[in-house]
């Protein structure tokens, strides 16, 4: 046997893994089929500025041990504190550009695009 | 940045014995001296002759929080309790600098409560912490903690000739920024310290840092340095805040900052690692990392001294 045939079962074994899991987060977290997922992780929203179509959910998951929320600069969203690997959703109707923070780690900051 | 005081090979041993290190501040002629607590814990006759204990400021509670880095905050909470409890004279006041809960729930304020009700001192004080205030409608807090201040979240009250002033900065942040008082409050406070000898000790509490630790964190508030014009012309201000669960103090002529430890889980100190989050330490670290504050009125003229002792 040589190397290319030892690697090989291995990596689809990973990504098998790796599907497995991204499949029971999708259950666990409960995020609407379609959306676009924010996440937050060592204190930053990421990607910072995401860019949707009108009509979109956006899910933020925290992914950091220490709790987020998600609050939009103008009060048109609020989360609860979401704890570890909990998810917040929020559905985008109109175009715009909208700014939001975490109300308790305030240097958090992200913007959602509709167009 | 934490305990600086030089200890004496005796003293050390004395700290050792105890199984951590907590800091004793004592004010004479408006300037404090830091004196490790285990020392002083050691020589009680020696304690008790510096004064009258005041109050005790416990910070950070954090009721529900269960992640690694504590999975068990009520019962280090319930040590801090204890340690209170078998003060040899009970502290007429409790002063909580926030953070009692880790989400805003109903059931993690319920059970804060449950605990507090242990203490032998039944008259607490409390402001908010950023995490007591994150359910949608921002009144689980204010339904239980808010009749001392109208619902505002600031308020003062006299104790013993110190005049005690709670603060609320966790409210009004701003993206990117620190915590804020804001004009409203400023002008309550311009208004309730009008009038006020300036030889009368004040005590002033909040949540986050009323001086600026750590700007990249959020460690500070942004209009804090309209705070300290009031109160600039008083003889001796104490300023207290929780938030960053770790011993940091400063004097800066007659005014001594001192923020607390957590009794649920330490944080790094400022700018090590990504944020502020829980800090992983070995379990028999955690109780010298954890504890409560108390403060003695000291005879001597508008005098104020505290001491932090850990759950170890």
């Amino acid at each position: 046997m040589n190397l290319r045939q030892l690697l090989v079962p291995s990596v689809q074994v990973l990504l098998l893994v790796a599907m497995a899991a991204v499949v029971s987060y999708a259950t666990a977290a409960a995020a609407p089929e379609g959306s676009t997922v924010v996440m937050a992780k060592d204190f930053m929203f990421a990607p910072t500025s995401l860019t949707v179509a009108a009509g979109s959910t956006v899910t933020w998951t925290n992914r950091d041990e220490e709790p987020h929320t998600v609050v939009s600069e103008g009060g048109l969203f609020r989360s609860a504190a979401l704890d570890t690997n909990e998810s917040f959703s929020f559905r985008f109707e109109k175009p715009g550009t909208y700014r939001y923070t975490c109300s308790i780690h305030p240097r958090m900051v992200g913007t959602i695009v509709v167009r | 940045m934490s305990d600086t005081t030089p200890l004496t090979r005796r003293g050390a041993l004395k700290c050792l014995a105890f199984g951590g290190a907590g800091t004793l501040f004592a004010l004479a002629g408006g300037v404090f001296t830091p004196i490790d607590l285990a020392v002083a814990a050691a020589d009680r006759k020696g304690t008790a002759a510096l004064g009258k204990p005041l109050f005790v400021q416990i910070s950070d509670t954090h009721i529900g929080f269960n992640k690694e880095a504590n999975p068990d905050v009520a019962a280090t909470l319930n040590r801090s309790i204890d340690i209170v409890n078998g003060l040899p004279e009970q502290p007429a006041l409790i002063i909580h600098t926030g953070d009692i809960t880790h989400l805003s729930k109903p059931a993690e304020f319920d059970l804060a409560q449950q605990l507090f009700s242990r203490l032998r001192t039944t008259e607490m004080h409390t402001t908010p912490g950023e995490h007591d205030t994150t359910d949608p409608t921002v009144s689980e807090y204010f339904n239980r903690f808010g009749k001392a201040s109208g619902n505002k979240g600031y308020y003062s009250f006299d104790h013993a000739g110190v005049h005690f002033v709670a603060l609320i900065n966790v409210l009004q942040f701003k993206p990117g920024g620190l915590g804020t008082l804001g004009p409203e409050q400023l002008a309550w406070l311009a208004g309730d310290l009008k009038g006020r000898s300036a030889s009368t000790p004040i005590v002033v509490f909040a949540h986050m840092p009323l001086w600026t630790i750590y700007e990249p964190w959020g460690w500070g508030t942004s209009d804090a340095p309209q705070m300290m014009e009031q109160l600039r012309r008083f003889g001796s201000v104490t300023v207290l805040n929780g938030h960053i669960h770790q011993i940091v103090q400063k004097v800066e002529g007659t005014v001594t900052f001192h923020t607390a430890r957590s009794t649920a889980y330490p944080q790094p100190a400022a700018g090590e690692g990504a944020g502020p989050g829980p800090l992983k330490v070995p379990t028999e670290q955690l109780p010298g990392m954890l504890g409560v504050t108390s403060a003695m009125v000291v005879k001597h003229p508008s005098a104020l001294r505290l001491d932090d002792t850990t759950n170890a």
